[in-house]
């Protein structure tokens, strides 16, 4: 009795104070205001998902191309396979699942994923997921269908991720946080790779995005836990696990290795290990079958890289040709040496200071490190540097905003390829005008708020040189540059002696520009924190 | 930032403007107004056949197959590239007028804060507009460089260039004739405020200071746009075939889907009685005449117990309607602004009882009320009320599956930026919406839900498939109506107002 009692009558003072302060003057202000940022906020993702259904509404990869069609197919074939054979035989080749075509080359999550997906497409109709009879299906009710699943996949994990992140962790006024968030959401990568190209990248950079937001609020069990989910989603996370690792780490020996910080990582290693076997549960119980997967999901005999891809032994392709001088196993080798020392600096520089803005600028210089020099990079994958380079669009608006620029430049052959053309023109010039406009990108680009400084010292310049200016001249040069690139491998036809022409030059520039990137993000990592506000950050 | 567009699908819908194309690039003036090889033969202005015309030589550089007569229903990836290019480029007409209407707002406080800028708030209302970027960028048509128009001639006439407003509007009326509606309130603000130079002390009117001149310049204007449009067919003897392709009374009271007006209400009431007639055994079912409802043709629809409404009776309870309206400003003119308010009765006048409204038309009434509306809070309210309903009645537009997340988000993306934008410019003084309105437009989302989610599922999918659309228009109807009632109300206040201070704004 008495406890009922207590309770209602906390609860009364409770609704009581509450209305008081609704009431009153500042109390209605307040919750105006929220109301406002809210209602901006709500704007901002509804047209984030306007524009990812409008740029849905054209064509995907491998449209009406038989026989091998492209990843849409392979998204459909993993639901038909992954509905109708048991879960032994997902990832083995035998006469029901061809694994030369389209055959499951992700971790376990991804294959569950397109068994839920492939659950509700049997309710609607069974003919998309029918085995062998499906294979090449296509008719626009079943694209509509495939659309919705990224789409769904992408407002459920990803989206209230970057709300929350831009809300909770990004600095400055409510209007800027919504700017951010704004930008944030519509980076047109992304957009174009998911629901132009097909690809659920956005659960799995969405599951790293909530394991960054929840190390920043301080949950650092959960943040792994979401981080082994991503890990378990698709396997090139791992560009990302050195820095979780580290930061982890780092922060559970400052805490003291023998009292707080084991118990921290006792726990996150708990956590770690239990989703991991949650998420692998199917196949510990025979060995083979896990040996299976994990040979499945690292392929290692596909070659150096494939394609024009912006990273460092494509670019350095067109000069030597590595393929042909080097054995197959000593280009693995030495790519992943090459990869290791260039995540090293940043990983160590963390691990002694494992702060949260730390945290951030080594996701961005170990992603980047495994894009430029690691084997077999996809250039899809540098929608993994674009993620973190996208959480410091706050802090950094004018190098994030350009990167980003870069980054959707440097997949242009393959939009060209999936007849994505007019989508990429328009929402790569509205996130120009968009970050020219919301984040006057062009304003921030003073020396100080560039952390330009470090440069004077290390290259001896004359104090009275304007670097900032120099800068900007860079950045007007490269976005003509990349306009004019588009422009012409649209209309002009390549030379017939140099067929890749234009793919090469892409590559070439974005190889540029990255490099630049993560040499840039290197020395800021290890430059002294000047500014009033990192020592803020610092804390 | 009306970047979303070119990435939406095209729709059949542009065949009638494709046609045009054809039409004036490839036949000679005399026979635009003859050729009937499509159905969607020409029935707009001469001066928009010259504007098609004028596109058509630059089509002829996208793809000539387009422009071939016989060519019908011909969509190849570059007329669709074409086409949608067309409406954005003059697109171009529409921001120019937004950014002249928003020099125009009155500012109360100068603020630091973009979203306490009236014009501001304005030019999002005007160029985030739903409806137009609906109907003009998914569905096809060319309201923005129309409106555009209208709007910078509403611009001019509050910036007190009388004669510039009256060129613009003339023009405007032989691009598209549906313009006519508002007609009334330029004739007689022009006539009232502007010929005539002076008022009397008590605001009655001056009868000595008539300016002769300024209504001979005046008339020379609206006169010499008209002859260079309808001119050439005059003198060549067509005027009578033009007139009969503009005017087509032929069609029905209704469009096939019932434009949310007093008629929709006139039929389910209509329907209502018949329905309890045949209950109570007071009609014959044999004896009705087989009322199809609009199941999806433009036919006429004919009325079983309630009298058949013919052209006459529209025309007569329009201009019924707007009568008082244009009365008022002619008594008391409050400036271009009380013509604004008369141009909205006007056009949401002719909207609520014309013949064959489309449900379009109502973009005539939400585009420039925008303007009011970021000005006074009596007109923000009827602005939230007639915004939301008009732009829920453009739903059954757009009805693929794929299209239904769009509309949705766009249209949630517009309601809750003016919700929010308007409440902020017009804190500090209650609500703008009484609980009673509030609570009908929730019962929108309940409409909505019902209509586009519950009842594609439901087994009555089959048997009555016009339903959602009756539901629909029923609903929105009751919405419009009561927004001209208070858009009335609005008026008669001001009047009050006015008839108090005895001085004019």
């Amino acid at each position: 009795m008495t406890y009922t009692g207590n309770a209602n009558w906390f609860q009364n003072s409770l609704t009581e104070h509450f209305l008081a302060f609704v009431f009153s003057q500042k109390g209605y202000f307040f919750l105006t205001r929220v109301m406002q940022t809210w209602s901006l906020v709500s704007i901002c993702v509804l047209l984030g998902v306007v524009v990812r259904w409008g740029v849905s509404l054209n064509s995907y990869s491998g449209a009406q191309k038989p026989p091998m069609f492209g990843d849409y197919e392979a998204q459909r074939h993993w639901q038909e396979v992954t509905y109708n054979l048991p879960v032994q035989e997902w990832y083995f080749n035998n006469t029901d699942n061809d694994l030369n075509y389209w055959g499951l080359d992700y971790p376990p999550l991804t294959a569950y994923h397109s068994w839920i997906c492939a659950y509700i497409a049997k309710i609607i109709n069974p003919e998309w997921v029918e085995l062998h009879r499906s294979r090449g299906y296509e008719s626009p009710a079943h694209k509509l269908f495939m659309r919705t699943t990224v789409l769904v996949a992408d407002v459920l994990i990803y989206i209230p991720a970057v709300v929350l992140y831009c809300l909770y962790l990004a600095d400055g006024s409510s209007k800027k946080k919504v700017s951010t968030l704004f930008c944030f959401l519509l980076y047109p990568g992304l957009i174009l790779i998911d629901h132009g190209h097909f690809q659920y990248n956005g659960v799995s950079l969405g599951f790293a995005l909530w394991g960054v937001l929840a190390l920043g609020l301080g949950w650092d069990a959960l943040g792994s836990m979401a981080f082994s989910l991503a890990l378990n989603y698709k396997q090139m996370e791992l560009y990302h696990a050195l820095p979780f690792f580290c930061y982890l780490l780092g922060k559970c020996v400052k805490d003291g290795l023998m009292g707080r910080g084991l118990f921290l990582l006792v726990r996150i290693a708990a956590t770690v290990l239990a989703t991991f076997a949650l998420c692998w549960l199917p196949f510990l119980s025979d060995p083979s079958q896990a040996l299976q997967v994990v040979r499945r999901i690292f392929p290692v005999g596909r070659g150096l890289f494939e394609d024009k891809v912006a990273n460092t032994w494509c670019s350095l392709n067109t000069l030597i040709k590595i393929r042909s001088i080097l054995s197959g196993d000593f280009q693995l080798y030495l790519s992943f040496a090459l990869t290791i020392l260039a995540v090293l600096p940043s990983s160590i520089r963390l691990l002694t200071k494992p702060t949260f803005w730390n945290f951030k600028l080594a996701l961005v210089n170990s992603s980047l490190a495994f894009f430029l020099f690691s084997y077999q990079v996809h250039e899809k994958s540098i929608l993994l540097v674009a993620l973190p380079i996208c959480l410091l669009l706050n802090d950094l608006p004018f190098t994030s905003a350009w990167f980003l620029q870069a980054s959707t430049f440097s997949m242009l052959p393959l939009f060209l390829k999936d007849g994505l053309l007019v989508p990429y023109a328009v929402t790569s010039a509205a996130f120009l005008l968009l970050s020219i406009c919301l984040l006057s990108v062009l304003d921030h680009c003073s020396e100080e708020e560039m952390e330009l400084c470090t440069y004077k010292k290390l290259l001896f310049c004359h104090p009275k040189m304007d670097l900032a200016c120099i800068v900007r001249w860079k950045f007007y040069i490269s976005i003509a540059a990349m306009a004019g690139l588009s422009i012409l491998s649209v209309a002009l036809e390549p030379p017939r002696h140099l067929p890749d022409l234009f793919p090469v030059l892409v590559s070439t520039i974005a190889f540029l520009h990255f490099l630049g990137t993560f040499i840039h993000f290197n020395i800021l990592q290890f430059s002294k924190l000047p500014s009033r506000k990192r020592q803020k950050k610092n804390n | 930032n009306m970047a979303v567009q070119s990435d939406v699908e095209p729709f059949l819908h542009f065949e009638v403007h494709r046609n045009w194309l054809a039409i004036t690039h490839s036949l000679p003036v005399s026979s635009w107004y003859h050729e009937n090889t499509s159905e969607w033969t020409l029935d707009y202005p001469p001066l928009f056949a010259w504007f098609e015309f004028g596109l058509s030589k630059v089509a002829q550089h996208f793809d000539k197959n387009m422009l071939l007569v016989e060519n019908l229903n011909y969509a190849s990836p570059e007329t669709v590239m074409f086409q949608r290019l067309s409406v954005i480029f003059t697109d171009l007409v529409f921001i120019f007028a937004v950014r002249e209407c928003s020099r125009c707002v009155q500012v109360q406080k100068v603020s630091r804060d973009i979203l306490d800028q009236p014009s501001f708030v304005l030019s999002v209302l005007l160029l985030w507009n739903f409806g137009l970027f609906v109907v003009d960028h998914i569905h096809f048509q060319y309201n923005g460089f129309l409106f555009g128009f209208l709007l910078l001639s509403v611009a001019k006439h509050l910036q007190s260039e009388h004669l510039q407003g009256a060129l613009l509007f003339s023009i405007l009326l032989n691009l598209k004739h549906i313009y006519l509606y508002v007609a009334p309130a330029y004739g007689v603000y022009l006539l009232r405020d502007y010929c005539f130079t002076r008022d009397v002390k008590d605001g009655s009117i001056g009868w000595r200071s008539f300016s002769l001149l300024r209504l001979l310049v005046l008339g020379g204007i609206v006169v010499s746009v008209f002859t260079l449009s309808v001119g050439p067919f005059l003198v060549m003897g067509q005027l009578p075939q033009v007139l009969s392709r503009l005017f087509p009374f032929k069609r029905g009271l209704c469009h096939a889907y019932w434009a949310p007006n007093i008629w929709a209400l006139y039929n389910i009431l209509d329907k209502v009685l018949v329905v309890l007639g045949v209950r109570l055994k007071l009609l014959q079912e044999a004896e009705l005449p087989r009322a199809s409802m609009t199941g999806g043709l433009v036919q006429e629809f004919q009325h079983s117990v309630l009298p058949s409404i013919s052209p006459a009776t529209t025309l007569f309870c329009t201009l019924l309607s707007i009568l008082p309206a244009v009365v008022s400003i002619w008594r008391r003119p409050r400036g271009a602004r009380g013509f604004l308010r008369c141009l909205l009765l006007c056009a949401l006048g002719s909207f609520m009882f014309g013949w064959h409204v489309h449900e379009k038309a109502v973009l005539l009434v939400i585009l420039p009320l925008s303007i009011l509306a970021v000005e006074s809070r009596e007109d923000a309210g009827i602005f939230l009320l007639l915004s939301t309903t008009g732009h829920y009645s453009l739903f059954p537009l757009l009805h693929t599956p794929a299209e239904l997340l769009i509309k949705v988000c766009l249209m949630l993306m517009f309601t809750t930026f003016s919700f929010t934008a308007l409440r902020r410019l017009h804190r500090g003084k209650g609500s703008l919406l009484r609980p009673l309105e509030v609570f009908y437009l929730l019962g929108l989302v309940a409409v909505a839900i019902a209509c586009e989610v519950v009842f594609p599922l439901s087994p009555w999918k089959h048997r009555l498939p016009f339903l959602p659309l009756l539901v629909t228009s029923v609903y929105c109807s009751v919405g419009v109506c009561y927004s001209f009632l208070r858009l009335y109300l609005s008026l008669w206040r001001s009047d009050c107002k006015a008839k108090q201070g005895g001085v004019k704004s």
